[in-house]
């Protein structure tokens, strides 16, 4: 049995009784994450991904199936799954320092004041924002509010790492810098990462293995597709490279291509999803239809 | 002339000179209606003569019903924060229950607000009923009434907190008091305070009324007593005050208010 794994898990929202109103999100999602590995999501705006994150996180519940960690199903949030929000989900009162904080205190009750004190203090300085520990979220720049975000649930030093989005809210020069550093903390970290993405280029970026996510509704993983690419790598080099043009061909291809078969019959909540996907502003290789 | 010193008299014409011209007009308007369309009105000369020692000896004790008018208004401020603070007690918890529980909203919301537009004169004989003696009545009126702005917008508040928040706390498993006091309580805060301000203003509404029905030493006491002696300079001299005061209390709420915006 893997680390993490979904077996069968459907979702929907909308009344239960009602089923002519009830909008299937995701269906038949199976997923396996083994220990140590990062893997990379990537699908369409509103197809559903931060539902997945959201039920691995223990956030939500499944309809049907399972989620299982380490063979324990999940029944409820807790802070072995470290998740790091599309929207950084800082504490706006709480300095750098303080958010980080909050999390140590919570998670490791057994360390001394200034042990817990170290600890904040390396992670924030792994993000690189040790100049700006004393600070409120509101004075930093979105990317250092990210960082932040990714510092408090490292600090949490969680069995596997839920990251939902978290460049997205990004401007692209910024994004690019974080990828790197993602890379960099997540190869020093060792930790199971699983990442949720937009960005096609992002996800074979920093993935061990990339697995599409079809459009919604109702919409299903797709094949796993291996990162064969050697680690550094190199943002600059990879976009001359054969492997990483074959590999997103095959991400894409399968987006437009049989990801988006998956609408079933034509419904009207389809389309805001094909008007936010664009709407979203164009980025590298971003999915656009 | 610099830059700088130009914006500062800049501000200083905004803040200070032209409301002062707004002052001035009213003045002007009040002397000629005195003057003219009512006679019984004092104009505002014979108003500062015949407040002049109240307002130049501000904490004087002549006696028990003639007192310096902030000597008054320090009375009225004492029975206000007593009646404010009760309010405050009741009005946060309740305004907070009713922010987490739908059942709870759904139970107490039409008597709340059967309860908010009672005026204080309809409170202030229960009052008195209830408590046989002027101060716990006047206390309990203010509470009454100064109640309501706290509980609604705490529940506000309280229902406003955004999901990513509570997220944060549920995958951080924090305790229920931890959730309360690190969580909920400070994203909260903004509106609370809103309705702190809002409820300090009714407090300061209704301590005249109150004074007036009780007969109590201050502010409305004063003025009512001064009615009755047929002294209708000090009913201006009064009104002022009241205004002033109610204005400095508001401006100091707020800006602790704008303080908590921020953070």
């Amino acid at each position: 049995m893997a680390f993490l794994e979904a077996r069968g898990v459907c979702k929907g929202f909308g009344p239960r009784d009602q089923p002519a109103q009830r909008t299937e999100v995701l269906r038949d999602i199976n997923l396996e994450l083994e220990r140590g590995e990062f893997l990379a999501i990537v699908g369409y705006s509103g197809a559903g991904k931060t539902t997945l994150i959201s039920m691995l996180a223990g956030l939500t519940l499944p309809d049907q199936g399972t989620i299982t960690l380490n063979g324990k199903p999940i029944r409820g949030p807790g802070p072995e799954r470290g998740v790091v929000f599309q929207n950084y989900s800082l504490l706006p009162w709480l300095s750098v320092f303080e958010n980080v904080m909050l999390a140590v205190d919570q998670v490791f009750k057994a360390k001394t004041q200034a042990e817990k004190r170290a600890h904040v203090e390396r992670y924030v300085a792994m993000v690189n924002l040790s100049h700006a520990i004393d600070k409120k979220p509101a004075e930093l720049s979105g990317g250092m509010r990210q960082r932040v975000s990714l510092a408090r649930a490292l600090a949490m030093e969680p069995e596997v790492l839920l990251l939902d989005e978290p460049l997205g809210a990004l401007d692209a020069l910024t994004r690019a810098t974080l990828q790197d550093e993602l890379a960099r903390i997540c190869q020093v970290s060792g930790k199971t990462i699983l990442l949720i993405t937009n960005d096609v280029d992002e996800g074979i970026l920093l993935g061990d293995r990339i697995i599409p996510l079809g459009m919604g509704p109702a919409a299903t993983l797709g094949p796993s597709i291996a990162v064969t690419l050697a680690r550094p790598r190199d943002r600059k080099a990879l976009n001359h490279e054969d492997t990483f043009k074959s590999l997103r061909g095959r991400v894409i291809e399968y987006l437009l291509g049989e990801g988006r078969k998956q609408v079933k019959k034509p419904r009207a909540s389809a389309e805001p999803v094909a008007s936010s996907l664009a709407s979203a502003p164009a980025r590298g290789s971003e999915v656009t239809p | 002339m610099t830059t700088s010193s130009k914006a500062i008299s800049q501000r200083f014409v905004e803040t200070v000179l032209i409301p002062m011209l707004g002052i001035a007009c009213v003045i002007v308007l009040w002397a000629i209606t005195s003057a003219t369309l009512v006679k019984a009105l004092p104009s505002p000369l014979q108003t500062w003569h015949a407040s002049k020692l109240y307002v130049l000896e501000p904490f004087a004790k002549r006696g028990e019903l003639d007192q310096g008018i902030l000597r008054f208004t320090w009375y009225s401020l004492q029975r206000v924060a007593k009646g404010y603070a009760l309010a405050l007690l009741i009005g946060t918890p309740l305004g907070f229950v009713l922010g987490v529980s739908k059942f709870f909203t759904k139970a107490f919301d039409p008597i709340i607000q059967i309860l908010r537009p009672v005026s204080p004169l309809a409170w202030l004989p229960l009052g008195l009923v209830l408590f046989q003696k002027p101060d716990p009545a006047a206390t309990f009126t203010i509470a009454m009434c100064s109640m309501w702005p706290t509980v609604l917008n705490t529940a506000l508040g309280v229902r406003s907190i955004p999901q990513d928040y509570i997220n944060v706390a549920r995958v951080l498993q924090l305790s229920k008091q931890k959730r309360l006091f690190k969580i909920m309580l400070p994203a909260a805060l903004p509106y609370m305070f809103t309705g702190f301000r809002l409820s300090l203003g009714i407090a300061w509404l209704v301590i005249v009324a109150s004074e007036m029905l009780t007969g109590a030493p201050g502010v409305g006491g004063f003025l009512w007593q001064e009615y009755n002696s047929l002294i209708y300079e000090h009913l201006i001299l009064c009104i002022c005050t009241i205004g002033l005061v109610g204005f400095v209390l508001d401006r100091l709420m707020s800006m602790v208010e704008m303080r908590l915006r921020v953070a």
